[in-house]
């Protein structure tokens, strides 16, 4: 069984992760289920999306405590969803943040080293730059995959399958910038573990 | 077809295009919104967005009667606007299939209200299917016909968020091509005045019982044997959630039919376990049926009557297990907001600044009752703040200068214009602001009679908003961009003076658009910033403070240039052309 969070704000591509995963899943042969979110919470609130994949999948939502990885797309998110991440899981994280409205009003206070507070969960942790590496390739809007290429060798899948996964999951005209955003995610985590 | 993956929404879709459905009207709304988007795309389906639910009923009913196969999807909330054709469209049955779906919203993901609607079905006296899976969605769509046709009846297809908004496996196969219906005029069937309808009742009751007796056997409602110390009736999303708690430490009672209810084969089921437990969201509704039956089960006593369940909940009660501990962290919240470049923003701000009462509508601009920019005073539902800003000014005159209603141009349509027809016919004071963003856009972009252009995107007469409000009688109907806040300000003062109803159009195009231009993000000038932070009123999720001074996410900002606008000190320019 894998048990995939993917938690992000509105507006960052959550659903395109999500699909990529799912039907990668799906090539797999497994049974899978995708939990999305639509409507109000996608202007900018928290978005949570579940993938799972295994014989035979009942509920589309991961029980707490019992994922495998959380891919987040934003710092704030990783902190509010690690707590589902199961002992001795993952979490891929992304460095950027997205201050949200209570923030900015002064009502409340970002928390400071949330990266730090994740690893000391003893969770394995990867901290990517991917809005930095997705800017870098021309487009912010593809850090989502650059995150979920970094997250792709704890997912595990041999590189055609997520290759297939990509091209049915993308738009043509995109395909080729989400191809490289995930070959740098890739190869960022290949760095990360090298280093750690 | 090969094994794919769908949303639980497009496998409806697939499973009335299999059925040879051939005409679906529905208006949008989460989440329920994609079954009418992904339907419009089988070239076999007409498929239509209607000015409102109650329209897209009966346009169905229509194509039914005349013979087609037919369908109209809402969510739970417009289906109490649909309630009235429903009612009465039990009574006269179909002659093709009729099947409307409802989607309900447990845990109000995008919702005002957390109504249970199988009430619906049991008060309305029709047939209920409720799939828990995409597999089930295209299966139970397809089957709906099959059982409308069969007992000459519309049946309700209910979803809820996470069946509609989950993918999962389904097995597509190809579509059953389907003449249309020979029209016989049928006046006693189809004349619903109350002679016709005295013998249509009669016949109603008779088509429940067949279909009561029918629950006993027909393979929507299944049995799983598993341990038979825990037995567990459920349907759609809670049998799953059930199922993932419990596995094989219960037996399951399915049910796919959750109205009407089997009796026997409950009562079977009942007999054959130590302890019954009914696992339901919301309301008690299959647990008073199984009460009625006289079966002792552990229902509403342990489980909430509120929100989403979920598998831990379910385990804790049902096995006595430990919940797992909460995250440790307070984690600050992040709820939803108007986007970057929103043309409601400034719109809002203005109100806000004004101090005025604001009665408030169902759409993206509801998110305008959120700080700083808290600027809504009532929100009710789709219409409502037309209507409700006529009662509220009727009973405290003395605020008639200081309220205002806002509407967006798509729920205007749906069920506002009657409030304004309201405001005009019993002589009201009051001005209505109608925020034209050329879309709707809480639901995802979906086409209105106010944007020239069909579901699938072809043009079509582009209904004048400012005509429709002149001819229902309102004489002050006026036109500006709410970008224009001073503009605005000085026509909102004129027109709440005046002793009549009044219009304002605030028209700016959704800033998602595709036409709609992202422009060179701005930027903070730091030594001319003084901090005095009038920027941050409007509550732009691109601007931070940054210390003194105040910093805008080039990620963000669209370069709308409200805060712009709102610095007294030349401090925000277009990146790239600060000024020196």
């Amino acid at each position: 069984m894998k048990n995939l969070l993917i938690a992000g704000v509105g507006g960052q591509g959550s659903l395109l992760a999500s699909r990529i995963l799912g039907v990668a899943c799906l090539s797999m042969g497994m049974d899978v289920k995708v939990s999305e979110v639509h409507g109000m919470s996608q202007r900018g609130g928290s978005v949570i999306t579940y993938v799972r994949a295994g014989d035979k999948v009942a509920s589309p939502l991961i029980p707490e405590g019992e994922a495998d990885l959380l891919i987040a797309l934003e710092q704030l998110e990783a902190l509010r969803w690690m707590g589902h991440v199961r002992p001795g899981g993952g979490v891929v994280m992304s460095t950027q943040i997205i201050l949200p409205m209570p923030v900015i009003t002064g009502q409340t206070a970002y928390p400071e080293n949330i990266a730090d507070t994740v690893r000391a969960r003893g969770l394995r942790t990867q901290v990517v730059r991917a809005h930095d590496l997705a800017a870098g390739l021309g487009n912010v809007r593809v850090s989502n995959v650059v995150l979920l290429g970094a997250a792709s060798r704890l997912v595990g899948f041999a590189p055609e399958v997520w290759e297939e996964a990509l091209r049915v999951s993308v738009k043509p005209k995109f395909l080729e910038i989400n191809r490289q955003a995930f070959a740098l995610g890739r190869a960022a985590s290949e760095t990360e573990e090298a280093a750690g | 077809m090969a094994e794919t993956m769908m949303l639980g929404n497009q496998a409806v879709a697939r499973g009335l295009w299999e059925a040879g459905c051939r005409f679906v009207s529905s208006y949008p709304g989460t989440p329920s919104t994609e079954i009418t988007e992904y339907a419009s795309e089988y070239p076999e389906i007409y498929a239509e967005w209607a000015p409102n639910e109650k329209v897209a009923v009966e346009a169905a009913v229509g194509a039914c009667v005349a013979g087609a196969r037919a369908f109209s999807g809402m969510k739970h909330v417009g289906l109490n606007v649909a309630a009235d054709p429903i009612f009465t469209a039990a009574y006269t049955g179909v002659s093709a299939g009729l099947v409307v779906a409802v989607a309900d919203d447990q845990g109000m993901h995008s919702s005002q209200n957390e109504q249970d609607s199988r009430h619906y079905a049991r008060a309305a006296k029709l047939p209920m299917l409720e799939p828990s899976d995409s597999a089930e969605c295209l299966d139970f769509a397809r089957r709906a016909f099959a059982l409308s046709e069969t007992y000459d009846t519309p049946v309700l297809l209910r979803l809820s968020t996470r069946v509609s908004h989950s993918q999962s496996r389904v097995t597509p196969a190809d579509r059953e091509e389907r003449e249309l219906r020979p029209y016989q005029k049928d006046a006693g069937k189809y004349v619903m005045v109350p002679a016709a309808a005295r013998a249509r009742h009669v016949v109603v009751e008779t088509r429940l019982a067949a279909l009561t007796e029918a629950a006993e056997t027909d393979a929507f409602n299944t049995v799983e044997w598993h341990d038979r110390r825990i037995g567990v009736v459920a349907a759609g999303i809670a049998y799953q959630t059930a199922r993932e708690a419990l596995g094989e430490r219960a037996s399951y009672f399915k049910l796919g039919m959750v109205w009407p209810l089997p009796e026997a084969s409950l009562r079977a089921f009942a007999a054959g376990v130590d302890e019954l437990f009914v696992i339901e969201e919301l309301d008690d509704f299959i647990e008073t049926h199984c009460r009625k039956l006289g079966l002792a089960v552990k229902g509403k006593a342990l489980f909430s009557p509120l929100g989403e369940y979920t598998a831990e909940q379910v385990r804790a009660v049902v096995l006595g297990a430990e919940t797992p501990a909460q995250s440790p962290a307070a984690v600050p919240v992040r709820p939803p907001v108007l986007c970057p470049g929103c043309p409601h923003r400034g719109l809002f701000h203005v109100l806000h600044k004004m101090k005025l009462t604001v009665t408030g509508d169902i759409g993206c601009y509801t998110l305008g009752a959120a700080p700083p920019l808290s600027a809504i005073d009532l929100c009710i539902c789709m219409g409502a703040s037309v209507s409700s800003l006529h009662g509220f000014v009727h009973a405290r005159p003395e605020m008639a200068g200081q309220t205002v209603a806002v509407i967006g141009d798509s729920t205007f349509l749906h069920s506002g214009v009657t409030g304004l027809i309201n405001m005009v016919y019993n002589r009201s004071h009051g001005t209505v602001l109608i925020l034209d963003n050329s879309i709707t856009g809480m639901t995802g972009h979906q086409q209105n009679p106010a944007t020239g252009l069909t579901l699938q995107g072809a043009p079509t007469h582009k209904l004048d908003i400012e005509a429709l409000c002149r001819a229902v009688g309102v004489g002050r109907v006026r036109v500006l961009d709410p970008h224009d806040l001073a503009g605005m300000e000085a026509a909102l003062r004129e027109e709440l003076a005046a002793p009549e109803p009044s219009v304002i159009v605030a028209r700016r195009p959704c800033v998602l658009l595709p036409y709609v231009k992202r422009e060179t993000p701005l930027a903070v000038d730091g030594p001319n910033c003084r901090g005095c932070r009038a920027c941050m009123n409007i509550g732009c999720p691109a601007i931070r403070a940054d210390g003194r001074v105040m910093t805008i996410d080039r990620a963000l900002c669209v370069g709308c240039g409200l805060c712009a606008r709102l610095c007294r000190f030349d401090a925000i320019h277009p990146e790239g052309e600060r000024k020196l």
